[in-house]
């Protein structure tokens, strides 16, 4: 029951404070409504049992990516001008996204509920993989090792790519 | 003496009264810091400090005059002016972030505590029990999140306040934090990497932490600061600048900034600021003391454990939950005071360095080191426990 009263509680922080990342004027506000959102997402970690990801979840993106966030924004004029008018592929890609998001939730609303995997073995009790370090650590290197390599592959990309974008190559005599 | 009345009561009412006890100690502990720092940096700098303060209705104690000379009662009054004195809001600023800040400042310097263990006894059954408001499996990882939180206050600070020195002081604060959480979290692995052996389930429990350092042998009882020195060293040097403390006060500065974030406030706002910041030392502290100083126990290799069970031929009543834990807490306590008075001494010894300096030892030089101490003993841990 009282986690039921949580659930809600920090579900309307959560979307709430997300909404108004996108409607918040002002960039502050906006970036501290989304740390407000990510501090939700950590809740609900908690209540599902998944204390590692929660913790995470605080340490990385509410601990740093938003004071990045915070810290760009700060350095940029906040109340600059008007907006330019949307492209046409924004509008486009902005309606398609629109149309995924209204079929995803039809669906759900139709089903009722999300599809539940199924495990092998249903017999066995099922350990939540996010509670114990050592049941997340062996998820991590040996079902999903494939993925964590993938996601780490693109990151070392993405820092490639911040390194070539914000550095100005002026003749060969840098590259060396 | 029975306690068995205390643990009929429901839970919630136990963890309200544990919290709040915890509380009561920890923030007169950060409010007496301030007089500490007036005491200490007069002490090293050859002057008496603040001794004239006395209430008059208390004169005719004798005595009194020992607390007199130690500040006390300049303590009470700062405090008291704090609560009394005008609280200006400049015309200029942001008023809903320039209130929210100083609160800001307080939540994560007064919630890290929760998962930070300050004592141990032994239950009835003869198993160690630590005394903890929250034993939860990520415990250290909990510390790190929830500090993390604390550079919004500075950051807000420094941009509510609409003008220049606060504002470079909250930039400041936010490359300086970020930069050297990297060194801190990476100069800790090897601790956890080492109690983390092979088969075990894992944890990153401050608690377990002192157990592994409490074990019998030449081995198991060394702290880590004696197996790990550069990691403790890379940890105290992060701590210092994730404190903004002097040598890496770049967010206050007062030499450069004015005052940095907190140019523009005043009276118990401002002060509200300095708690925290004592509160965040005061923790501080503690972490780097549970993970490379052994915790509660009083030397190294002489566990708390063993010390209860020596004096109990003296005294029969030290086994006695009561009397360890309240032995544990003392000698973790005094540990902090040392700690802190670490910090004070390296503020008025070095100076500051700056602001170009304060990066380039982290990124250039405290980073790397951290990183090559993280591979060095991962590669020696594993061929130890092989």
């Amino acid at each position: 029951m009282s986690t039921d009263i949580f659930f809600y509680l920090f579900a309307a922080i959560t979307a709430g404070s997300a909404l108004a990342v996108v409607l918040c004027k002002n960039t502050v506000a906006a970036a501290l409504s989304l740390l407000v959102s990510l501090v939700g997402v950590a809740a609900l970690f908690i209540l599902l049992d998944a204390f590692l990801l929660a913790a995470l979840m605080v340490f990385v993106y509410a601990g740093a990516v938003v004071a990045l966030f915070l810290f760009i924004v700060m350095l940029i004029d906040t109340y600059g001008g008007t907006r330019k008018p949307f492209k046409k592929g924004t509008i486009v890609a902005s309606g398609f996204a629109l149309a995924l998001l209204v079929t995803g939730l039809a669906t759900l609303a139709q089903r009722g509920a999300l599809a539940t995997p199924e495990f092998a073995g249903n017999a066995a009790p099922l350990v939540p993989v996010g509670a114990s370090l050592r049941a997340y650590g062996e998820q991590l290197f040996t079902t999903y090792l494939l993925p964590v390599q993938i996601v780490g592959f693109l990151l070392l990309i993405a820092m490639l790519g911040v390194i070539v974008l914000s550095k100005k190559f002026e003749g060969l005599e840098d590259v060396k | 003496m029975d306690f068995s009345f205390y643990f009929d009561l429901p839970l919630w009412l136990r963890l309200v009264l544990q919290g709040t006890a915890v509380i009561l100690v920890l923030f007169p502990i950060a409010a007496a810091c301030s007089m500490a720092e007036r005491k200490i940096s007069a002490w090293l700098q050859g002057r008496p400090g603040p001794n004239r303060t006395l209430p008059p209705l208390l004169a005719w104690v004798p005595g009194i005059w020992v607390l007199q000379k130690l500040g006390i009662f300049q303590l009470a009054a700062d405090g008291g002016k704090f609560v009394f004195k005008e609280d200006p809001v400049p015309g200029h600023v942001n008023k809903l972030y320039f209130i929210a800040a100083p609160i800001l400042a307080m939540i994560p310097a007064l919630t890290t505590v929760v998962v930070v263990p300050f004592g141990a006894y032994l239950d009835s059954a003869g198993k160690i029990v630590p005394l903890v408001l929250a034993n939860v499996d990520i415990g250290l990882l909990a510390v790190f999140a929830v500090s993390s939180l604390g550079v919004y206050a500075v950051i807000l600070a420094g941009w509510a306040s609409n003008s220049k020195y606060p504002f470079l002081g909250g930039v400041r604060a936010s490359a300086q934090l970020i930069s050297y959480e990297l060194s801190m979290t990476l100069s800790v692995l090897p601790v956890f990497l080492w109690i983390n052996a092979p088969g075990g389930q894992g944890t990153l429990s401050l608690f377990d932490v002192v157990q592994f350092q409490s074990q019998p042998g030449f081995w198991g009882g060394a702290w880590f600061v004696f197996t790990m020195p550069l990691s403790a060293f890379i940890f105290l040097v992060a701590l210092f600048a994730e404190t903004n403390r002097q040598p890496f006060d770049m967010p206050e500065s007062e030499s450069d900034l004015v005052g940095g974030f907190h140019t523009e406030y005043g009276a118990f706002k401002w002060s509200l600021f300095f708690v925290a910041e004592y509160c965040h030392m005061v923790i501080g502290s503690a972490v780097f003391i549970l993970l490379f100083f052994g915790g509660w126990n009083p030397l190294p290799w002489v566990t708390l454990t063993d010390t209860v069970q020596a004096l109990a031929h003296i005294i029969p009543v030290a086994t006695h939950p009561l009397f360890m834990g309240i032995l544990g807490i003392s000698i973790f306590l005094v540990k902090i005071c040392f700690s802190i008075f670490f910090f004070m001494w390296v503020r008025w010894t070095l100076p500051r360095f700056r602001y170009d300096q304060v990066m380039n030892i982290g990124w250039k030089q405290l980073l790397p080191l951290s990183i090559a101490n993280l591979i060095a003993y991962t590669i020696g841990i594993a061929l130890l426990q092989k």
